[in-house]
């Protein structure tokens, strides 16, 4: 088993026939995913090699979508994600950057109270191998395994499953959280799904500055979690009060520095890397 | 986006919110005022600056003058003062605190009120904070402000006029998409009457395209910052010697910190970002050539961004932007072995692992 998508995720994308929407949607045919729908509205009736294009989602139903893939401008996200729910969509994964904080807010709020989950904004979704991607990692860098990787991050996220891969391991479903201060799951969210899962045996967490969910996951880490985990922590070098990047990726008024985020991990028995080559080294330690 | 007090005030006064009698004003000329004793508060982006001499008080026209070009004149924590808040000096009471920002580990908004104002809210004990968290979805109600009042133990005269206030900053922090609205002191009279002393707004930069009334604020940066803005790059300048051009804001940390981690220090954050442009990365090089630096490490893992795209960039800029100290490559993911082909044509070698990249880097400058 995987967590979240795997061989009976159907896809609807959201603004598929926009640059990023189109150029995913085949990407995801090519790694495996089913890509039953897309939507964009005054280009019904169209397709996008092959996948039919409707109007609105309560059109697209009719392919029986369970997941949506949001790519449409930052102004129209939060009426694109109510759309999918409204129309009992259960899996919403937004790529969209830069999308206001407070429609993000509403998004995730809506979402609790309806059963939903949400994936993002402003991260690359998430890929189990090969049965399901939804997202925008690299096809090539994956290999099925064992490994659960929950990460805030974009390309450092297909840096570290890179170095899972190639260092013989494999990963059981990567999930990309986002870089935003709000988004929908966030790591306490994955490890709870992971904890269920059989396939997963450890879990790789890449977390970065600002916030303090990285010690918030810690902390039911050490209660409550009963894999072993690994982790690498970025932003040890960034100067206080910078935005480095992601909107969330800021140490403010003392808060969401690099070193309470590995104290708090350390203490709950994670073993925390200075490198991101040292991570499949850890995990392999962490399961013999 | 950060709001000067002035502008944070004049938003107050659209949603009604009491504040002082004032006026902006931008030039000596401008100095002038009817009913003394007056504040005069020099209007920049950061806080303390009541100890840095910003705020002082006159009782006549000609001290109004003096003292007005003195801060007129000034800098505060290396901000120049562009202009000035001039307020009718307030009879206090009390000073109260009342803010609403993001909670982001609950992913709502929550309000911060206490009756120990006027200091640094970080400063107040946590039995003297009273805190409320709101529901995005169900939004404001007045059960709210009766609540948080109660909980303050505020007399029935000034509960009224405080959840008046606690509701109309709620509007404005919706309607404006603020990251914060906080009233420091909120101010109580000696009349009995609750008044906003000071404003303070932070606006999501992300929300600006539906706020066309705002216009954007210059932030603090440096020239080197401001010249990669201007052009639309995301750098931050860390004071290094090291320039660094990677991408996905991650990836780009996670360089700067194995750079440190091995005794460099970096000069910059650049992030490429998403784009699969020549010209972005030969831009990106245009700005590191205006820097002090011993060397660029370029660490790129190809997804959106394409390898043979950074590579044709990078070919480019050797050519175009005449880059006189080591250039350090790596690249990986999508078209990789295209990427390495391009740069071996063009005289570089280009490793695929980041670790060997970064200790490359650390032997071509020392």
């Amino acid at each position: 088993m995987s967590i979240l998508v795997d061989e009976d995720t159907r896809i609807l994308v959201q603004g598929i026939t926009g640059h990023q929407g189109s150029f995913n949607a085949i990407q995801m045919q090519k790694f495996g995913s089913r890509v039953v729908a897309g939507t964009s509205p005054g280009k019904g009736g169209t397709e996008v090699n092959g996948i039919k294009v409707y109007n609105t989602v309560l059109d697209a139903m009719k392919e029986e979508p369970n997941a949506t893939f949001i790519s449409v401008a930052a102004p129209y996200v939060l009426d694109a994600a109510k759309e999918a729910m409204y129309n009992g969509i259960d899996l919403i994964y937004i790529l969209t950057e830069k999308v206001p904080y407070q429609d993000t807010m509403r998004i995730v709020s809506l979402a609790n109270k309806l059963g939903k989950k949400v994936i993002g904004p402003n991260g690359p979704g998430v890929t189990s191998p090969f049965t399901c991607k939804l997202g925008i990692m690299p096809n090539q860098i994956f290999k099925k395994g064992n490994i659960g990787v929950i990460s805030r991050s974009g390309t450092l996220t297909y840096e570290i499953v890179n170095q899972i891969t190639t260092n013989g391991l494999g990963e059981s479903t990567v999930v990309g959280l986002g870089g935003d201060p709000v988004t929908g799951m966030n790591y306490i969210d994955a490890l709870e799904e992971f904890k269920k899962d059989e396939q997963t045996e450890a879990v790789a967490m890449v977390g970065e500055i600002g916030g303090t969910a990285e010690e918030e996951a810690a902390e039911y880490i050490k209660s409550k979690f009963n894999k072993p985990v690994a982790s690498y922590i970025t932003g040890r070098s960034a100067p206080p009060g910078k935005r480095m990047g992601h909107a969330g990726a800021i140490i403010s008024r003392g808060k969401g520095t690099a070193e309470s985020k590995v104290k708090a991990l350390e203490d709950a028995g994670v073993r925390v890397a200075s490198y991101p080559y040292e991570i499949p080294i850890l995990l392999k330690e962490l399961l013999q | 986006m950060n709001l000067y007090e002035y502008q944070a005030k004049e938003l107050f006064k659209k949603y009604g919110v009491p504040i002082p009698s004032g006026r902006h004003v931008v030039s000596k000329a401008d100095l002038q005022w009817d009913k003394f004793p007056v504040v005069i508060k020099a209007q920049v982006l950061t806080g303390g600056r009541g100890k840095a001499g910003g705020i002082k008080f006159a009782n006549d026209s000609k001290e109004l003058l003096e003292k007005g070009e003195e801060i007129l004149a000034m800098s505060i924590k290396g901000l120049k003062v562009r202009s000035l808040l001039l307020e009718e000096k307030l009879n206090i009471e009390k000073e109260y605190y009342l803010s609403i920002t993001l909670d982001r580990s609950t992913k709502r908004p929550i309000v911060i009120a206490s009756t120990s104002g006027g200091v640094e809210i970080e400063d107040v004990p946590d039995s003297k904070i009273v805190k409320y968290w709101i529901d995005p979805t169900l939004s404001y109600s007045q059960f709210i402000g009766r609540e948080v009042s109660f909980k303050l133990g505020l007399s029935p005269e000034e509960s009224k006029q405080f959840q008046d206030i606690l509701s109309k900053i709620y509007a404005l922090y919706e309607g404006y998409d603020c990251e914060l609205v906080e009233i420091n002191p909120l101010v109580v009279l000696k009349d009995g009457k609750i008044i906003a002393g000071d404003a303070k707004v932070i606006v999501d930069s992300d929300s600006l395209f539906r706020h066309k009334d705002l216009s954007e604020n210059p932030a603090e940066r440096t020239e080197l910052e401001e010249l990669a803005y201007k052009r639309g790059y995301a750098l931050v300048e860390l004071g290094g010697d090291i320039g660094v051009i990677a991408n996905g804001a991650g990836l780009t940390m996670a360089t700067l910190d194995g750079l440190t981690l091995k005794g460099l220090k970096p000069k910059n954050f650049l992030d490429l970002g998403g784009s699969d442009d020549i010209e972005k990365v030969v831009g990106a090089f245009q700005i590191l050539k205006e820097a002090k630096i011993r060397g660029i490490l370029i660490n790129i893992f190809g997804g959106v961004t394409h390898c043979d795209t950074v590579a044709n960039g990078i070919a480019e800029a050797k050519k175009r932007v005449g880059i006189d100290v080591p250039i350090v490559v790596r690249l990986s993911g999508v078209n990789e072995d295209l990427g390495r082909k391009i740069l071996k044509e063009n005289g570089i070698e280009a490793y695929s692992d980041m670790m060997d990249a970064i200790k490359e880097t650390v032997k071509v400058v020392n």
